[in-house]
Order: structure tokens, then sequence, then C-alpha cells
């Protein structure tokens, strides 16, 4: 017994080499340089910088483009996949594949389309004075981040939706309308409150990479709008402040901790 | 059962030439069934017989290709499921899993606007009902297969529906369990004084709680009738296979009241059938008489004994078909025997005309 379990141990080496390498040294080297000087001393001046300003303005400006992100793209994908869950197998996973086929691009490459799509003279612009309508101008403007990030993550928001949905059993919605449950009533009580967990864990894939991204913010918001994850990204490649860079990045930790928590709990309550 | 023939007269649901078919695969043909108030209704069938679309029919789940759900004198065919004064017990229990049982059978009173106290007072007047006192704040999935049942049960009842729809509701259930149900339904339908209308596979159950069984296959009604009528007087092969076990054998009515069968000349009771016509013979396992071998009767032997308990399970081989008789008296396996039965226990049938009938008939003789 205790030889196998040796053995078992050993097969498990690999992946403990790759989480410490991987995950536990970098996480540990941001700590020590968040709440470190560049002369090796503990300080909290890294974390505490996050009050200037302009770091508070990038932060509030993060947090509310990606939660509008979220909020939308809960409210295109949710449709979607009531609608998918209607259909049949082999029809919904089509459209599902449609959804997820951008995902097999590179995103850089999505999002110079989207460039070309709202610049100034872009296509979008094109068609509309085609059709004799006013130009609107939203590259460079949080609007168009908000598009690129609601392009890019819908996805993420999609496949956990589909799959919380697709798992409520179609005797239990029928059951609710034998009860008198009109549609609306049915989806109140029985498919929205039985869809949570997907709603929350599509959330959370969301709104994390929301949250961090640097590359949407600096390709569709020109250099005017910094987000955290520019100003992050500023620190390490431009300043060459890891110190500081490390401490902003903390800062984010806690908001993405905050989010899992919050996760983990409606989790927890689903399983009771 | 004194007073039924007077509830019987009342007409409650009634089924109108329904056709359903799905992916071009008829499931119902011009079916037609009249339901009376009060009435525990059976419908029996093997599986794809037809029997849960015409329940989901009468539920509203699925709409019929043609033909009319009349309910209590109303067209209700298009209706949706909320707007019928029926429920249902779904084979799943479909119990709502983010809620706990209170609230599981509150769901319809509350969506029909109920008062509080109203409400309370039925969840522990159903959970009495279904015997399960003091589970108004478990888990649903905390519950065994059984009590999940009774509490599914408890959701549809509170809502005094005139008519209770149950789709195979025990099938997931352990044997013992399910005999149990089975007493407690009928318990439950007295009490309550409503229609049922239950949907198995499972003629045991059928026999047991049904003032009317409804034999169903590949789309079609087969016989309704009481229990009794459906087990003593099948109208068909597949009626007499279906329903318990049973002789049936190729024979030729030789005129009325005498009947051919493997070469021997039985005294029966039909008549009508014709002369000299090819008929199928009906004779249960009980109903066969064995004696020592006498001269001038149908002769066989023994092939094999098995003790049932209750009574001894004998194969007999006479002329070319094997006899299977239930008896408490014994004849050792290879005796010599004769094989005698009484006149009203011979139940003549006509051959199936249809070809779906034929070619089910054959499948059950094999």
């Amino acid at each position: 017994m205790i030889r196998t379990k040796k053995i078992r141990n050993l097969f498990a080496a690999p992946y403990l080499s790759w989480a410490i390498i991987f995950i536990i040294v970098p996480l540990v080297m941001v700590i020590w340089y968040g709440f470190t000087d560049s002369d090796g001393a503990l300080t909290f001046a890294n974390i505490a910088s996050i009050a200037r300003p302009e770091f508070m303005k990038s932060l509030g400006l993060s947090l509310l483009l990606s939660l509008i992100s979220t909020m939308l793209c809960l409210i295109i994908a949710y449709p979607l996949c009531m609608i998918l869950t209607e259909k049949k197998a082999g029809k919904a996973g089509v459209v599902i594949l449609l959804f997820i086929l951008p995902m097999w691009m590179n995103t850089l490459l999505r999002t110079m389309a989207w460039q070309t799509i709202l610049e100034k003279t872009g296509i979008l612009n094109t068609f509309l004075n085609f059709i004799h309508l006013p130009s609107i101008y939203i590259i460079n403007k949080p609007q168009a981040i908000i598009i690129g990030m609601v392009y890019n993550f819908l996805p993420y928001m999609v496949l956990p939706l589909y799959t919380a949905l697709s798992r409520i059993d179609d005797s239990v919605i029928n059951a609710a309308r034998d009860l008198g449950a009109n549609k609306f009533q049915t989806f109140l009580h029985v498919t929205l409150p039985l869809s949570i967990p997907g709603i929350i864990s599509g959330i959370t894939m969301v709104f994390i990479p929301a949250l961090t991204t640097f590359v949407l913010s600096q390709m569709l918001g020109g250099n005017k709008i910094l987000l955290i994850g520019n100003i992050i990204e500023q620190e390490f490649t431009q300043a060459y402040d890891w110190h500081l860079g490390s401490g902003l990045s903390i800062i984010l930790m806690v908001f993405i901790i905050i989010n899992m928590v919050v996760e983990a709990a409606f989790d927890k309550s689903d399983e009771q | 059962m004194e007073g039924k023939s007077e509830l019987e007269n009342k007409e409650l649901i009634r089924l109108e030439h329904v056709s359903k078919s799905f992916d071009g695969q008829v499931v119902l043909d011009d079916l037609n069934l009249v339901i009376h108030e009060n009435e525990f209704v059976t419908l029996l069938g093997p599986s794809g017989c037809g029997k849960t679309t015409t329940l989901r029919i009468i539920g509203g789940f699925e709409t019929p290709d043609s033909g009319k759900v009349i309910f209590d004198g109303k067209d209700i065919t298009s209706a949706a499921p909320d707007k019928r004064p029926l429920n249902t017990v779904f084979q799943k229990y479909a119990l709502f899993t983010h809620m706990d049982v209170a609230d599981n059978i509150a769901f319809g009173l509350r969506i029909s606007g109920k008062s509080k106290s109203y409400i309370a007072d039925k969840i522990s007047y159903a959970l009495k009902l279904v015997n399960l006192e003091g589970f108004e704040h478990r888990s649903v999935n905390s519950l065994s297969g059984g009590q999940q049942q009774r509490i599914a049960m408890a959701r549809a009842i509170v809502n005094e529906p005139r008519v209770l729809l149950l789709d195979e509701p025990l099938g997931a259930l352990d044997l013992k369990l399910r005999q149990d149900m089975q007493y407690e339904l009928i318990r439950l339908k007295n009490e309550l004084g409503i229609t049922f209308i239950y949907v198995t596979h499972d003629q045991e159950e059928a026999l047991t709680m049904s003032d009317t069984i409804v034999v169903m296959n590949q789309g079609y009604i087969q016989q309704t009738g009481s229990p009794e009528k459906i087990y003593n007087e099948p109208e068909n092969a597949f009626v007499a296979d279906f329903i318990g076990d049973s002789n049936i054998i190729d024979s030729i009515m030789v005129r009325d009241k005498l009947v051919s069968i493997l070469g021997h000349e039985f005294t029966c009771v039909d008549t009508g059938f014709g002369n000299n016509k090819h008929v199928d013979v009906v004779i249960r396992p009980e109903d066969v008489e064995l004696s020592e071998a006498r001269p001038d009767t149908l002769c066989g032997e023994v092939t094999d004994v098995i003790f049932k308990g209750v009574h001894y399970e004998m194969f007999v081989m006479a002329n070319g078909f094997e006899w299977l008789v239930h008896s408490t008296k014994m004849f050792p396996e290879g005796a010599k025997v004769s094989i005698g039965v009484d006149p009203f226990n011979i139940q003549i049938m006509n051959k199936p005309a249809s070809e779906d009938e034929e070619a089910a008939t054959e499948n059950d003789q094999n």
C-alpha cells in the first residue's frame, strides 16, 4: 500500500513542479516586489499609491467598463442560450460553435478588425454615410473598448450559461406550467433560479479578463484611455518600476478574489 | 363499488379522433376515449404504445395533429397547461431542486395568489396525506425516491385538481415500495374523490388499482374495461398475452358453443363466430384442469414442474402445444395427464385483422 502511494505521488511530481515554478514563484515574486521598495525594505507605499488620483481614475474606469461589458454579455447571451436549449442538440451545437469560432483567431487580429470597423473613415461610418446617416465617432472612446470587451469575452458567458440552462430538465419546466405558472412566471421562479450557477460563472469568466485587459484599451482606446491594466503594463515595460506595478497588481487581485468569493458562496448555496 | 354506475354516467374528459405523429412516425391513430368523473383509469401498454403521449395531450404538453380534447364539455385542445384544471405527477418527479419541500408544495398555490395562512394549512394537510409530516424544511435533494414521489404527489394535489395525471410515477421505485405506494394511491384517490389517469406498463399495477383499464398497443386502444373484464374476457390475443399469463392456441370454431382445440372438441359458451372458422382460444393457466390420463380426452405429458409457493407451475406438452398450467395439485415430470377446461373458462377471439396486430401476436407467441 505504502509503495503504491509513493508511486502515485511520483506521478504528481511534474504537476507539482509546474505549479511551483509557474504559479507559486511568480505570485511570491509579485507579493515581494509589491511590499518592498528599490532598496528591498518593507513598505506599503506601492499599495497605497492606488490612492493617487490618476490611478484611482483608471481603476474606477476599469471597474465601470468591465461591469458594463459583463452585463451586456449577460443580456446578449441569456436569451440566446434560452433559444438554443429549446433547439435540438445538433442545431444548438452549430450555433454555439459559431459563437466560439472567433476564439480560434488571435485576439490582436480580432481587435484590429474592430479598429478598421470603428475608425473615423472606417467600415461602419462608410456604411452609415452611404445610407445618408451621420457618422458616429466612438473609436478611442470608452464605447469602443466596451464593444471590444463584449465581442471578445461573449463566448465565456455563452458557454457556462448554455451548460446551466441545458441541464434544466424539461419536465421541471412542464411541472411549473402544470402547476399554473405562465411562461413568464415559469422563467422567473424556475428557469432563472436554476441557472444562477451558470450566470455567476459567466460573470466571473467575463469580468476578470475584462478588468485586467490592457490590449483592448490600447488598441481601441488609443493612448487616451488608461485602464488599470495599462497602468500596470506601463510600470513594468516603460517605467521599469516593478515594485509599483506589483503593488497595483495586488490591488487588482483583491477585486478578483472578492469576485471569486462571491461565486463560491453562490455555488455552496446551490448545492444545499 | 356501489354507486359507481351512477358516477360513471358523468363524463369528464373525451378524446375525439386524436392523432399524433412525431417525425412522420404515427404514435396515436384516431384515438377515442371517454373518462368519467371520479374514475381511476389506467392507460396500460408496452413502451411506445402511445400511452404517455395520450397523457401529455390531456395535460397540454403536446398538441394533437388532429382531433379534439373535451374537458367537462369545453374544447381544451389548444389550451396551455397552466390553463387546465388538472395536475400531473411526472415520471422523474420533476421537483424544484432550488426550493425546500414546503416551497415545492406551495408553488401552485402561490402562483394562484392564495393567502399565507391558507397555503400553510394546505402544506401541512398535504404532508399529512402523503405521510411525510415534519418534512417542510427538508431539501428535496435529501429525500429518497419514494419520498420525492410523495412530495410530487402532494405538490399536485394541494391545487385541488379535478383530474390527477400520473405518468409511471412508481417506475423508479423498488418492488416493495412500489407495492406500498399502490395501496397509498388507492387510499389517496378515495380520500380526494377525484379522477386519476394513470400511465403504466406494469399490468399488475393496473389490475390492482384501476376502475377502468385502457390497454393500448401501437397507437390503438386494444380494449377498455374493468380489470376483471380485461383479465377474464380479453378481446384479442395482444390483450390476453399482455395481461397475465395465458395459453393462446390457434383453434377452429366448429359451430356455436363447440371449439376444436388441438384436434379435440371442447364445449364453450361463445356463439356467433360462424362454422369451421379459425379463431384464437385463450385459456388462463389457473383454468387448466389436469387429471390422470383417460382415453378420448386431450392428453399430454408434464415436461417441467416449478414450485411457486401458492401453486405449482407445470408445463404440459400436448399435440405440439406447450400448455402453461397453474395448479395446487402437482403431477410429477413425465406424468401422463388429461387436459380439461370448464366451458366458461374458454375465451374465443377472432384472429387479428390488421397486419400490425398480427405481427404483434406473432412476436408475443415466440
